[in-house]
C-alpha cells in the first residue's frame, strides 16, 4: 500500500523536529511522524519540554518499540524551560528544516484547534511547520494537496515544497489556488453594465495570475512533478480564508501555505491571513518558511 | 435583452405615467395632510421625485414620490419641533428633510444599496405593520370626521370603537358630520371592494381616483342644486392660489432633535426604497438589474430638492411602481411623465382640488394602513414559525411604543435571541460573526459556479452571500451548497429564493443543495433550518420537490426519507474503505434497475473529517461485466485500494487514455468491453466516475450533492451507458 520514497530526487527537508507532550494522541502522532519522515527521507529529532523522569522515558520507549522506525534516523532530546522558547531555540540550534506539531481535536465542536504555544510557534519559528490533524496508526493515503499560489516572497518555495511533499506522500492530485482579492477587480457590481465590466476585468486577472503561477510551476524540478497531476484554480475571495474553505470543499488532505515575511509591526497586525486557517483547520497544514530568512 | 427605441416606446411610457399620476395625486394630497404639512407638499414631492429620479436614477421602472412609512415621524416632527408652532415646525421639518436627503446621497455614494439585507425580514414586516397601524390610528377619526384629544398611536387605536359611537351620536345631530364621515366610509368601502367590481369601464380608473371623483362630484352637486354644502370649510383641503405661494423656504437652524429626525427619515426612507427597488426588479419585463446605490443617490438628491421647495421626502414606492409596470412602462421616462402630469393637474385643476374633503383622503390612508397591517400578515408570520410571529409582534409593539428605528433594532435583537435559543449554540455565532463564510469559484472545465456557505447563514451575514451571487451574473449556472452550514434562518431562505427567481428570469439557474439534511421548524418553505432539528412533518426542500416532479415525469418513484442501506454498495471498491452513515432521496426507475440517491459517508473510522454528502447512481445490468474502475485521470483518486493495477491503455484512443484512468484486475476482458463505440460515448460526455462489480455499475460525478438538472443528465447518461454495455456483451 505504501509508496516508496523516490531516492533519485533531492530532499527538501533534511532535519525534522517533533515537539511532543504526553497526551492521549501521542501514539498516533508518533506513528504519523515516523511515517512522514520515512517518506520525506528526513532525520527526526524528538523533543520533550519538561522534566526527564524514568516513568516518561519508559512510556516513550514502549511506544517507540511498537513503531516500525528502522528506516528513520532519530534521537530523543529532553529539555526543561518555557515550551515556546525552548522549541524556538532548538529549531535554530539544530538547524531544523521542518517543525511538526500535533493539532488537537476539539471534542464537542468536531473541529481542530491549535494550542497557544503551537500557534505562536507557527507564526514565529524560523523554519517550515507541519500541523498534524489526522495522525493515525494506519496510513491514510494523502490524495489531494492544495497549495497557495498567491503572489508573495515564498510562493515559489511553497509550490516547490507542495510538489515534493505531495509526490513523496503519494498524492496524485495537486491544486494550486490563486486567491484574488475582490478589491483587485476595482469594479463594484451595481447593475448589468458594471457586471460586464467586472467580469472582463476578472478574466484578465485570472489569465495574469495563471501565467505567473505557470512560470513558477515550470521552474519546479521535473522529478518532483513526476506522477502528480496538477491544475490551477483561481478564486475571488478573502485572502487566507478562501483557500481553507476550498480545501474543505475539495476534500484536500494537505494544505500548503507560504509564510508571510516578518516585515513590519504594522503588517503583522494587519495580516490575519493565516489566522482564518488556524482557527478552523480543514486538514493537515504545512507552512513553508525557507531558512534563508534567518540569514536575511 | 430585447431593446425598443426610446422614441418607439414613448407613447407607452406617457400612458403609464398618466395612470400613475392619477394615483399619485390623491395619495400625495392625503400623505401630506396626514404628515401635518400643506397638501401641496405631497404634490411637490411627487413632481420632484418624478423628474430628478428619472434623470439621475439607476432603476428602470420605479416610481418615486411621497411614501407612507414616514408619515407619523414627520407629523410628530411638525407638531413638536417648534414647541407647538405648526408653521415654524413645518419649516424646521423641511430642513430635516433636506439634511436627510444629503445623508441618503452619502449612503448612495458609500454603495449602501444592499442596506436592507442587514435586517431580518420578520422585523421589517413587523415595522411595516406598525406603520400601517399608526396610519389607521392617526387617520381613522379624520375619516369619520370626529375630534379626538388622544396623541399616542396605541391610545388612538384603543379609542376607535369609542370614536365610532361618537360618530353615530354626532351624525344624528349634525348633517355636516354625517356627510363628511359618510363620504369617508363610502370611500373606504370603494377601496376595500375595488377588486370585486368587475365592470371594465370602472376598472379603467384607479380606485383612489374614484374616491376623489366622487368627493368632487358631491361638492358640485351641492353647488348646482343650490343647497349649502353641509361639510364645514375647515374640513376641506386648501391649495395655495398661485405657484409663488407653493414655494416656502426651510429654516436651517439645526438642533439635535432636527438631526435625529433627519437620521430617521434617511434610515427608514432608504430601507423602504431599497425594498421597493428589489421588489420591482422582479416585475421588470426586460429583466434589468437596478443600480440600487445610484438610485439611492438620486432619491437623496430629490429629497433635498423637495425639502427646499416645501415638499415631503422622496422614496421609491412599491404600489405606484407596480401599477407603472402593469400599465406597460419600459423605462424611467414614465416616472418623469407622472411628475409632468401632476404639474398639469395642479395648474389646471387647482380650484377643483379644493373641493375634496379631508375625510375622503383619510379613507385612502386608512385603507393603506389596513393593507400594511392586514391580519393575514400575522397568520403568514405564524406559518413560517412560531418564533417569527414572536419577532413580528415584538417589533410591532416596540415600534408603536417607541419609534421606528428603535423598533427595528429591537426586532433585529429579538431575532438574534431567537436564533440563540433555537440552535442552543451561542459559540457558533460569536466565534464566526466577523469571519468570512462564503466561498465561490468556477468549477474547472464546466461553466458552473460553486458557492459554498459555512457555519451559519442568517441576516447577520447574508450580505456576504448576496455579494458573491451578485458578482457571478444572473445568466450563469450556480450550485449553492449549504452542506457545511449548521443553521439557516428565515431571512436567508427568503433571500435565496429571490436569487433563484432573479437567475431564472435572466436565463441562469441557482440550485440549492445541502439543505435536505437540515430540519425545518415548520412546513413553510422559508422556515428556519438547523442541524439536528426533527421536523414534526417532513418538509421537502425545493430540490426534493423538483426530484419528485422529475420522478413523475419519468414515471419513476421518489422517496425523500432515510433509506435502509443495502449491503450491495460495499461490494464497490469506492465504498469498501468508507463507512456509510445514511442515504436518502431515492429515485428508482420503473424496472428498479436504476437507482439514484444521496449518500452520506465518512472517510474511514476515527478520521475527524466532515462527513461527505454525495449523489450516486446504481445501475443493474442483465449481464456480468469484468470489474473495472474508470475515473477522470488524476482528478478523482479513488484507486488507492487497487494500488498495483496500472492505468489500462486502450489502443488507438490517445485522447481517451489521456483523460481517463481505467483500471481493473482483468485487463484482457476490460479491453474487450471498451470498444470504439463505448470509448467514443464516454469521450463525448461529461466525465463520470464509473465502477463495475459483477452485474452492477456505480456512477457518480463529483464528490458532492448534485442539483436536479445534473441528476437528470446523469440518469440519461446511465441509460445510454447500460444499453451500450449490454448490446456490447450480448453481441
Amino acid at each position: 500500500m505504501s509508496t516508496h520514497p523516490n531516492s533519485s530526487s533531492p530532499v527538501l527537508f533534511k532535519k525534522v523536529l517533533f515537539g511532543f507532550a504526553f497526551s492521549p494522541n501521542l501514539e498516533n502522532n508518533l506513528y504519523e511522524v515516523f511515517r512522514v519522515c520515512r517518506f520525506l527521507g528526513a532525520e527526526l529529532t524528538l523533543l520533550h519540554v519538561g522534566a526527564c523522569t524514568e516513568k516518561k522515558k519508559a512510556a516513550l520507549s514502549t511506544l517507540l518499540d511498537q513503531i516500525p522506525s528502522a528506516e528513520v534516523v532519530s534521537e530523543v532530546l529532553w529539555r526543561e524551560g518555557d515550551p515556546f522558547q525552548t522549541i524556538y531555540d532548538q529549531c535554530d540550534a539544530l538547524n531544523i528544516d521542518l517543525l511538526m506539531i500535533g493539532a488537537q481535536r476539539h471534542e464537542t465542536l468536531f473541529r481542530f484547534y491549535v494550542g497557544s504555544v503551537a500557534r505562536k510557534l507557527t507564526r514565529r519559528v524560523n523554519c517550515s511547520v507541519l500541523l498534524l490533524t489526522n495522525a493515525s496508526r494506519e496510513r491514510v493515503a494523502c490524495k489531494h494537496v492544495v497549495v497557495n499560489g498567491v503572489l508573495s516572497d515564498y510562493t515559489a518555495d511553497a509550490i516547490n515544497a507542495a510538489f515534493f511533499v505531495g509526490q513523496r506522500l503519494g498524492a496524485r492530485q495537486l491544486t494550486i489556488v490563486e486567491e484574488i482579492a475582490p478589491n483587485k477587480v476595482q469594479v463594484a457590481v451595481d447593475d448589468d453594465r458594471s457586471l460586464v465590466k467586472s467580469l472582463r476585468k476578472k478574466h484578465q486577472l485570472e489569465l495574469r495570475e495563471d501565467e505567473r503561477v505557470r512560470s513558477i510551476i515550470a521552474a519546479v524540478p521535473a522529478s518532483f512533478k513526476d506522477g502528480v497531476s496538477y491544475r490551477t484554480q483561481p478564486i475571488f475571495g478573502k485572502r487566507g480564508y478562501s483557500i481553507g474553505h476550498y480545501a474543505e470543499i475539495s476534500r484536500a488532505d494537505l494544505l500548503v501555505l507560504n509564510a508571510e515575511k516578518h516585515s513590519s509591526i504594522f503588517k503583522r497586525i494587519i495580516t490575519r491571513d493565516i489566522e482564518f486557517i488556524l482557527s478552523d483547520l480543514p486538514c493537515e497544514l504545512l507552512i513553508i518558511r525557507p531558512k534563508k530568512e534567518q540569514n536575511a | 435583452m430585447p431593446k425598443t427605441s426610446f422614441i418607439g416606446s414613448l407613447h407607452k411610457n406617457i400612458f403609464a405615467g398618466f395612470v400613475v399620476s392619477l394615483i399619485a395625486l390623491p395619495l400625495g394630497l392625503s400623505l401630506a395632510i396626514a404628515s401635518g404639512m400643506p397638501p401641496s407638499a405631497g404634490i411637490v414631492s411627487a413632481i420632484v421625485g418624478g423628474v430628478v429620479v428619472a434623470l439621475f436614477g439607476g432603476s428602470h421602472v420605479t416610481i418615486a414620490g411621497p411614501g407612507y412609512s414616514l408619515v407619523v415621524v414627520i407629523l410628530t416632527a411638525v407638531t413638536t419641533l417648534a414647541g407647538g408652532d405648526y408653521y415654524q415646525g413645518y419649516l424646521l421639518t423641511l430642513s430635516a428633510i433636506v439634511l436627510a436627503g444629503l445623508i441618503m446621497f452619502v449612503l448612495g455614494l458609500l454603495r449602501m444599496g444592499g442596506l436592507a439585507a442587514f435586517f431580518p425580514s420578520s422585523a421589517i414586516e413587523g415595522m411595516m405593520a406598525a406603520i400601517g397601524l399608526s396610519l389607521i390610528a392617526k387617520q381613522f377619526h379624520v375619516m369619520i370626521g370626529v375630534e379626538t384629544s388622544k396623541k399616542s398611536a396605541l391610545e388612538l387605536l384603543a379609542e376607535i370603537p369609542a370614536q365610532l359611537v361618537d360618530f353615530v351620536v354626532l351624525a344624528s345631530q349634525d348633517t355636516g358630520v354625517l356627510i363628511a364621515g359618510g363620504l369617508g366610509l363610502v370611500s373606504l368601502f370603494i377601496l376595500l371592494f375595488n377588486s370585486s367590481i368587475r365592470n371594465p369601464f370602472y376598472q379603467r380608473i384607479p380606485a383612489p381616483m374614484w374616491v376623489l371623483l366622487i368627493a368632487i362630484a358631491l361638492s358640485y352637486y351641492y353647488e348646482f342644486t343650490g343647497f349649502k354644502n353641509p361639510i364645514p370649510q375647515p374640513a376641506f383641503i386648501s391649495l395655495p392660489d398661485s405657484i409663488e405661494q407653493l414655494v416656502v423656504f426651510p429654516d436651517f437652524s439645526f438642533t439635535w432633535p432636527i438631526v435625529s429626525v433627519a437620521l430617521t427619515i434617511a434610515f427608514v426612507g432608504s430601507i423602504e426604497s431599497l425594498l421597493s427597488i428589489k421588489a420591482v426588479d422582479k416585475l421588470d419585463v426586460f429583466r434589468r438589474r437596478s443600480n440600487a446605490s445610484k438610485d439611492l443617490r438620486a432619491l437623496g438628491l430629490a429629497t433635498s430638492i423637495s425639502g427646499l421647495f416645501g415638499g415631503l421626502n422622496v422614496v421609491t414606492v412599491i404600489s405606484r411602481s407596480s401599477v407603472n409596470v402593469t400599465q406597460g412602462a419600459t423605462n424611467r421616462s414614465s416616472n418623469f411623465f407622472h411628475g409632468a402630469f401632476l404639474v398639469l393637474f395642479v395648474l389646471v385643476f387647482s380650484q377643483t382640488l379644493n373641493r375634496i374633503p379631508l375625510s375622503a383622503l383619510a379613507a385612502i390612508l386608512v385603507y393603506t394602513g389596513f393593507k400594511l397591517s392586514h391580519p393575514l400578515k400575522f397568520v403568514s408570520a405564524y406559518k413560517i414559525g412560531f418564533e417569527q410571529l414572536l419577532i413580528f409582534c415584538v417589533t410591532l409593539i416596540a415600534t408603536l411604543s417607541t419609534n421606528i428605528v428603535l423598533g427595528v433594532l429591537i426586532g433585529a435583537l429579538s431575532t438574534l435571541v431567537s436564533h440563540l435559543i433555537i440552535t442552543r449554540d451561542p459559540l457558533l455565532f460569536f466565534l464566526n460573526v466577523f469571519k468570512p463564510n462564503v466561498l465561490a469559484f468556477k468549477e474547472p472545465e464546466e461553466d458552473t459556479f460553486f458557492v459554498s456557505v459555512k457555519h451559519y447563514c442568517t441576516f447577520l451575514n447574508f450580505y456576504k452571500l448576496q455579494k458573491k451571487l451578485d458578482a457571478i451574473g444572473y445568466t450563469k449556472k450556480v450550485v449553492l451548497d449549504f452542506s457545511l452550514c449548521r443553521f439557516v434562518d428565515h431571512t436567508a431562505m427568503e433571500g435565496v429564493e429571490s436569487y433563484v427567481q432573479y437567475y431564472e428570469k435572466k436565463g441562469g439557474l441557482v440550485e440549492v443543495v445541502g439543505l435536505d439534511t437540515l430540519g425545518a421548524t415548520s412546513t413553510h418553505p422559508f422556515a428556519v433550518r438547523r442541524v439536528g432539528q426533527s421536523s414534526r412533518a417532513r418538509v421537502l426542500t425545493r430540490r426534493q420537490k423538483l426530484l419528485g416532479e422529475m420522478a413523475q415525469e419519468y414515471g419513476w418513484s421518489f422517496n425523500a426519507g432515510a433509506l435502509q442501506l443495502t449491503g450491495s454498495l460495499s461490494s464497490f471498491v469506492f465504498f469498501a474503505a468508507r463507512s456509510l452513515n445514511k442515504s436518502y432521496n431515492e429515485l428508482i426507475d420503473a424496472e428498479k434497475r436504476c437507482v439514484i440517491f444521496d449518500v452520506e459517508y465518512s472517510e474511514g473510522e476515527f478520521i475527524a473529517k466532515e462527513d461527505v454528502k454525495c449523489t450516486v447512481m446504481s445501475l443493474e445490468l442483465n449481464c456480468e461485466v469484468p470489474a473495472f474502475t474508470l475515473s477522470r485521470e488524476g482528478l478523482l483518486e479513488r484507486l488507492y485500494a487497487l494500488a498495483g493495477y496500472q492505468d489500462i491503455q486502450v489502443a488507438k484512443h490517445k485522447e481517451f487514455n489521456k483523460r481517463f484512468h481505467l483500471s481493473g484486475p482483468n485487463e484482457e476482458k476490460i479491453l474487450e468491453l471498451f470498444n470504439d463505440q463505448l470509448v467514443l460515448f464516454l469521450e463525448s460526455n461529461t466525465v463520470y466516475h464509473i465502477e463495475a462489480s459483477e452485474n452492477r455499475l456505480l456512477v457518480f460525478k463529483n464528490e458532492r450533492l448534485l442539483s436536479p438538472s445534473e441528476i437528470k443528465a446523469m440518469a440519461y447518461f446511465g441509460r445510454e451507458l447500460v444499453s451500450l454495455i449490454e448490446c456490447n456483451f450480448t453481441s
